[in-house]
């Protein structure tokens, strides 16, 4: 680019995509600051695979309707409330005309499949997944002249009262700026910044792993909080799951997910049960164990299956680690043996009639007399081979961002930054205090993404 | 089969099977998430069904330079080129796959000597057209054994691997579902209709499905011709050559003219692509059979419009001398795949008619991962 840019998007994912295509389409000259090499360009919407929409009859691949009300309550469901209200309405309201947005900017989707009506309904998939997507947007991008600069790593927002008036980055080795008209903060969270998250969370968090990219580092979120930019969220909140202990500390995203949880026991290194693995179906409970695991000792879980369990659940990318005797399969994990013995001779004693077994609804079949007990799905450990996999803490976002109003703009102060706007998971906290719903950071990225993008251009041009 | 190969498709199928988000681009992806775990025929028919459309590497988050360094167009192609070595008769041929570069050059050399000396020791004293360079009788009896020799090859082949693949008794309807798809080249749609990925990175285009299409349809009614022409001349004593408005140049020329578009397309798009997702191996083996094909194709057009003038008479043996190495060549050469794909895709449609609830089951599974 000869000159400025009128607008600077920073970040390459799914939100700052749908910015930049926005405003380069109302006529602005947009450059692209993404900090990833391009290989691993799109932050963690390389990770995503689908998009919560409201619709009022059929809409591309979803079928029947999915009202602002059930969706809205649904998300009201799994936050507890800590919602705001105005933008999470305003996000599900916009996320019906999203969607032919989307299929006109190239994305794909999976068409639904037959009888698949419980999600076919509320959630549109990326034919390909999340990189699909954030390819086919990079495509349009370049198709509008937007330019892209990868490896570029934004340092510093000059902020003179209310105007941003710099933006620093590095690039090829060299310190360089730009003074744009508008700005468009779309870089994430800081969940890869292990530092952060243990000023957060305590030493535990150094032992977490963080599901997505590694470039989600918060270094243009922490330098905009310290000028005093509107803050929102709470810096221990975070989306956590429970994965494959195995997984690499780094980016191992859906297929270090494991979901045999309900039909096992989950023990800590002394070998003890610690909750209810039974409790709920597992996508209503998953995201708690990521919890759970972070407050054993050194963030360690272990699920233990017999052979009558293994093929109830989706594989997962890594084999269970498999012997023919309890002590075998403790020895090989390096759980003590006798312990791990005596908890499962506990559990074994405490499960009664199991012939209500039903693996894919809660099925009642419950020990007695147990703590903690597992109320669902519990039968006894007995059937060699036995298989255990290792359980980590995977953080998948961090809630803290900043706060922004209907039109994605940031503030400072009690006035809004003339030419700052902010969208996707950087901002998401302004909407979703705690708690998750699949499908949903998508929405709120692509909503967000487009208001930002259109008054930045509306305030450049 | 190199155990490497099978090995590392096995660890890829299985990140894959973990992941599941590229269920929608082809007919891999359904097959792949039926099976927990990968027996050496599966991965083979997996192998044997991918159309290397590369949607899936480009889509796919665990390409390098992540560590699990997925590349399954890579993998499968490396699979498939060996389960044809595999299955190849007889046994001592099947090296002949990694040289078919070299042996598609031999060949010709070898099968354009072979038509020149018969045209000039053997010149029959009458006829007419082509047959004023060489005898009827003659060119059958090279050419029948020709083709019928490679055909029998690739018989018991394709006996072997729906046996290593575990096929059943074969239905007609699967064979008509495996046409269809075949006659659509439906694989490489990308599941959305955009085509597949190929000449240039992650754009989707219809070129490499539009281009393999000319060549198929080409070389089928390529084939039509020569059968037609062989009825002609056996059952109703018609003997060649034939005028412009008759079947065997009627189907001939389009189908020589799209043999040459098609061939010459997929030559020049293969030049583009990124040699590293398929079969390194295979590539000059690949790119001397698409180029024979279209010698073939553009040297049948110019014997025809060379019709009557002396050009014949060299035209002619460097015309059937292509024909000849080309079927020879055919149960050892690019062209094994068609049968195969043909195979695979037949027992594809064997076992791919799910049950509607293991379909909601595993839907709902997938929709509730995040």
């Amino acid at each position: 680019m000869q000159s400025d840019p009128d607008i600077v998007v920073i970040g390459g994912g799914n939100a700052a995509l749908c910015a930049a295509i926005t405003a380069a389409e109302a006529g602005a000259r947009v450059l692209i600051l993404e900090t990833a090499p391009k290989p691993y360009r799109g932050g963690n919407s390389r990770h995503t695979r689908n998009f919560r929409c409201m619709h009022s009859g059929p809409l591309g691949p979803l079928v029947e309707s999915y009202s602002e009300e059930e969706y809205f309550a649904d998300l009201m469901k799994v936050t507890d409330g800590k919602t705001d209200e105005h933008l999470a309405r305003l996000a599900i309201r916009s996320s019906e005309e999203c969607l032919p947005w989307m299929e006109e900017h190239g994305v794909r989707f999976q068409p639904s499949l037959s009888g698949t009506l419980s999600l076919a309904r509320t959630n549109a998939f990326f034919l390909g997944g999340g990189k699909s997507l954030v390819n086919a947007y990079y495509r349009t991008a370049a198709g509008l002249g937007v330019e892209v600069l990868y490896e570029a790593a934004v340092t510093h927002l000059e902020l003179d009262g209310d105007l941003v008036t710099r933006v620093d980055y590095t690039h090829e080795g060299a310190a360089k700026s730009v003074a744009p008209k508008s700005v468009v903060v779309a870089s994430g969270g800081f969940q890869a910044d292990t530092d952060w998250l243990a000023r957060a969370w305590g030493p535990a968090a150094k032992n977490f792993l963080i599901r997505g990219t590694p470039y989600n580092r918060g270094i243009v979120l922490a330098d905009l909080l310290e000028q005093g930019i509107g803050q929102v969220g709470d810096p221990t909140q975070c989306h956590a799951v429970a994965i494959d202990g195995r997984a690499p500390k780094f980016d191992g995203g859906i297929v270090t997910r494991l979901d045999c949880v309900p039909f096992s026991i989950v023990v800590n290194k002394d070998a003890e049960r610690f909750y209810d693995e039974g409790e709920d179906v597992w996508p209503k409970r998953y995201a708690i164990w990521g919890r759970l695991v972070a407050a054993q000792p050194d963030q360690v879980g272990y699920v233990i299956i017999d052979a009558k369990s293994l093929e109830l659940f989706m594989p997962s990318v890594f084999p269970p680690i498999k012997a023919d005797t309890l002590e075998g399969l403790a020895e090989k994990m390096e759980l003590p043996p006798e312990s791990l013995r005596a908890t499962v001779d506990e559990f074994n004693a405490a499960c009664g009639d199991t012939s209500g077994f039903h693996p894919t609804e809660l099925d009642g079949v419950s020990t007695t007399g147990l703590t903690p007990p597992k109320t669902n799905w519990a039968r006894p450990i007995t059937e060699p081979p036995f298989y255990g996999y290792s359980l980590r803490t995977g953080v998948t976002f961090t809630y803290l961002g900043l706060k922004v109003d209907e039109t994605a703009q940031c503030s400072v102060g009690d006035r809004p930054v003339r030419n700052l706007w902010a969208a996707g998971e950087t901002m998401a906290g302004s909407i979703l205090g705690q708690g998750y719903l699949a499908g949903f950071g998508m929405t709120i990225g692509t909503v967000f993404g487009r208001i930002a993008g259109k008054e930045a251009a509306a305030h450049a041009n | 089969m190199q155990i490497d190969f099978l090995n590392e498709a096995r660890r890829q199928a299985e990140i894959c099977n973990a992941c599941r988000y590229c269920e929608g681009y082809c007919s891999v992806f359904p097959a792949l998430h039926r099976e927990r775990a990968f027996s050496d025929g599966d991965l083979t028919q997996l192998a044997n069904l991918c159309h290397n459309c590369r949607g899936c590497y480009y889509a796919c988050q665990y390409t390098a330079p992540h560590e699990f360094d997925l590349n399954l167009p890579k993998i499968l192609a490396e699979v498939r080129q060996e389960s044809w070595k595999d299955h190849a008769w007889p046994r001592g041929f099947a090296e002949l796959f990694d040289r078919s570069g070299v042996l598609l050059a031999t060949g010709l050399v070898l099968g354009f000597a072979l038509m020149f000396v018969l045209a000039q020791t053997l010149r029959p004293e009458s006829g007419a057209g082509f047959y004023a360079y060489m005898s009827h009788n003659l060119m059958v009896a090279v050419f029948a054994p020709a083709f019928l020799l490679p055909l029998l090859a690739i018989a018991i082949s394709l006996r072997g691997y729906w046996r290593t693949v575990g096929g059943g008794s074969l239905r007609l309807g699967d064979l008509w579902e495996a046409t269809k798809s075949a006659g659509r080249m439906k694989n490489l749609t990308g599941g959305h209709g955009d085509g597949c990925n190929f000449e240039d990175e992650d754009r989707f285009s219809q070129a490499r499905r539009h281009f393999h299409q000319a060549v198929l349809y080409g070389f089928l009614l390529c084939f039509g011709a020569t059968s037609a022409g062989t009825l002609m001349h056996y059952l109703l004593g018609m003997e060649a050559p034939y005028g412009f408005f008759s079947l065997p140049k009627l189907l001939g020329v389009p189908g020589g003219i799209l043999l040459c578009i098609g061939t010459a397309g997929l030559a020049w798009l293969k030049t583009k692509a990124d040699r590293n997702l398929g079969a390194p191996k295979a590539w000059g083996g690949e790119m001397a059979f698409v180029l024979l094909l279209f010698f073939i194709g553009l040297s049948g057009l110019v014997l025809y419009a060379a019709t009557g003038t002396t050009a014949v008479g060299w035209l002619l043996p460097l015309h059937l001398g292509a024909v000849l190495s080309f079927f020879l060549l055919t149960p050892y050469s690019k062209m094994a795949h068609g049968f195969y794909r043909m195979a695979a895709l037949t027992r594809e449609a064997s076992v791919s008619r799910p049950a509607p609830v293991q379909a909601l089951a595993a839907d709902t599974e997938r929709a509730n991962r995040t």
